[in-house]
């Protein structure tokens, strides 16, 4: 019956939303009276995911397993849910938990709920509030499978301490060679670096930036910050910055703590890309950007002359303040 | 090379989002409908597929009539043949169920998909009908090659990417960098002319359950004004966000 949340975790140690997510099913579980079973693969220190609230940890130590193999996870968190009879399976948002839920949802026979922001109002029958037209409305979904799978939206729910036990079992999940039909040959992960999916703070520039030689100040300020750096759709088209730092409606989507974009004029599908993050700032010399309409504090300024001299503010914070 | 490209049927990317019906319809009035952006990276791909390396293209929806000026654009882009399956599209899990039938009949080698839609951003379609396929599937595809049996395609993770090969047939979630956008497709008069000719085929559908509904809709609560701060002040910006949004 317990709870089923799947934790990511990266050269073993726990991502962020790995305790999100447990957090997340902790609320489920006291909602539906029942326990928290964190999946966890390959990871360390796993005692930590009981500070959020889970009362087991179902552990797959498997070299079989050391790189994501969608169909290789999936078989082996659905033994794992049939072994503990879950009802409801929670997951993150990440691009592998994406990749891995309509996976889960067929072997399951579960409905599917991706980019849910908040607990079920009410249980029975099971309604999740979710994010839709990308981020420009919400929806109210009702499960009605008897198992229900949610992907959690990042940033939506937050890390909410609950001490239970998280009693280690290890788990040894048969696998056959068809779960590895996707061969996974190589990885090329920008490293030093913070990601879009991970970063606390995002540090976006627009068109309003004239050129890719001026992106040092970007750079800078996401340096100070351990930020990630982003850009605009039009900047990404016209090959100022790679393509995987567009966010927007057909880009990445970004839930930030904070959101810093600069000479980026708000185009609706930008906003709706960026919408999901708490606290939006934008610089811009033009008063009239519909950004302002979007953003919690905006500077009107030549962003040429304001970001250098608020990077040099902000170093002075940071030295002030860590 | 049989490909199959899912093709849906969504509301532009500059619409205004509004409710009907008690909040609980999306309001198509004044609403332009175009090809989900994520499919239509996948459809220029599949084009690429058609001219180099001989491949025959259909494309599907799941939807009503309404959906066919969008089956028609897609034609005109280049596919060769048009299959809508005649029921509305109401949840992820029902709609891919309502291809695999028609995709199990075809014996596609590749079906490509967006990665989501983006009225719904359920993104599971295209996992559910590899699954309930038994192929392959690689999502956030944002580079694909076939060569025999084999494709080898490139996938976006969080903070990177990774390349896998996948034996066919292949389900892929699409989307931008599979093709840039530099290489998406306005058709054309001849497309447009060539495409009233081309067969638009209606099968009725299968019946399959739904798993989810939609019960209701609401739009974000309306912002707060922004709060100006002047270029001279900085420290004011710093201050506010640091005890103010605590988000420094």
């Amino acid at each position: 019956m317990s709870v089923l949340v799947y934790t990511e975790s990266e050269e073993g140690k726990f991502k962020k939303t790995a305790y999100e997510v447990v957090s997340y099913a902790r609320g489920i579980a006291d909602m539906m009276s029942t326990t928290v079973t964190a999946v966890a693969v390959n990871a360390e220190e796993t005692a930590s995911l009981g500070t959020y609230g889970a009362d087991k940890v179902v552990h797959i130590k498997s070299d079989k397993l050391s790189k994501f193999t969608a169909n290789a996870y999936a078989a082996a968190v659905t033994e794992i849910a049939k072994n503990e009879g879950s009802k409801v399976v929670v997951l993150s948002s990440s691009a592998n938990a994406k990749y891995l839920a309509p996976l889960l949802a067929v072997d399951l026979e579960a409905g599917y709920a991706s980019n849910v922001v908040a607990l079920p109002e009410s249980a029975s029958p099971f309604k999740v509030k979710r994010t839709a037209f990308t981020n420009k409305a919400f929806n109210h979904t009702e499960i009605s499978t008897d198992v229900k799978i949610i992907g959690l939206s990042k940033n939506s729910f937050g890390l909410k301490e609950a001490q239970k036990d998280a009693t280690e079992t290890s788990f040894d999940p048969s696998l056959d060679d068809s779960q590895f039909k996707v061969e996974v040959q190589s990885v090329d992960k920008v490293k030093d670096k913070v990601t879009i999916a991970d970063a606390e703070i995002v540090v976006s520039g627009g068109r309003g930036l004239k050129g890719p030689e001026n992106w040092g100040m970007i750079e800078e300020m996401a340096d100070i910050l351990g930020a990630a750096t982003a850009c605009s759709k039009p900047v990404s088209d016209m090959g100022w910055r790679p393509h995987s730092e567009h966010v927007g409606q057909t880009g990445k989507p970004v839930a930030s703590n904070l959101y810093i974009a600069v000479g980026i004029s708000g185009a609706i599908q930008h906003l709706a890309g960026i919408n999901a993050s708490k606290t939006k700032v934008v610089i811009n010399t033009d008063p009239e950007a519909p950004f302002f309409k979007a953003a919690d504090y905006g500077i009107v300024g030549d962003a040429f002359e304001v970001v250098p001299k608020l990077n040099e503010k902000l170093k002075e914070f940071k030295a002030n303040n860590s | 090379m049989k490909i199959l490209v899912c093709i849906s049927h969504v509301p532009d990317t500059t619409s205004k989002i509004n409710f009907t019906e008690n909040d609980t319809k999306f309001d198509t009035n004044g609403v332009q409908f175009v090809i989900n952006p994520n499919d239509e990276f996948g459809l220029t791909r599949a084009m690429w597929f058609k001219e180099k390396q001989g491949a025959t293209v259909d494309i599907i929806n799941v939807g009503g009539p309404e959906t066919e000026p969008t089956l028609r654009k897609a034609l005109a882009i280049g596919a060769d043949t048009a299959i809508r399956i005649n029921t509305e599209a109401l949840d992820g899990f029902q709609v891919a169920k309502e291809l695999s039938a028609v995709a199990k009949e075809g014996n596609y080698d590749l079906i490509i998909a967006g990665r989501e839609s983006i009225d719904y951003n359920g993104g599971m379609v295209p996992g559910m009908l590899a699954s309930l396929l038994g192929a392959s599937f690689v999502n956030t595809c944002i580079g694909l090659e076939v060569d025999g049996d084999t494709a080898t395609a490139v996938r976006e993770i969080d903070g990177g990417k990774e390349t896998v090969t996948a034996k066919l047939p292949l389900v892929v979630g699409g989307q931008k960098g599979i093709v840039e956008e530099s290489d998406l497709r306005i058709p054309n008069m001849r497309g447009i002319m060539m495409a009233r000719k081309k067969p638009l085929e209606v099968k009725e559908p299968q019946g399959a359950s739904t798993e989810t509904s939609a019960v209701s809709f609401e739009k974000p609560a309306p912002k707060g004004d922004v709060k100006l701060i002047s270029p001279d002040n900085l420290d004011e910006l710093i201050d506010l966000l640091h005890n103010e949004a605590k988000a420094i």
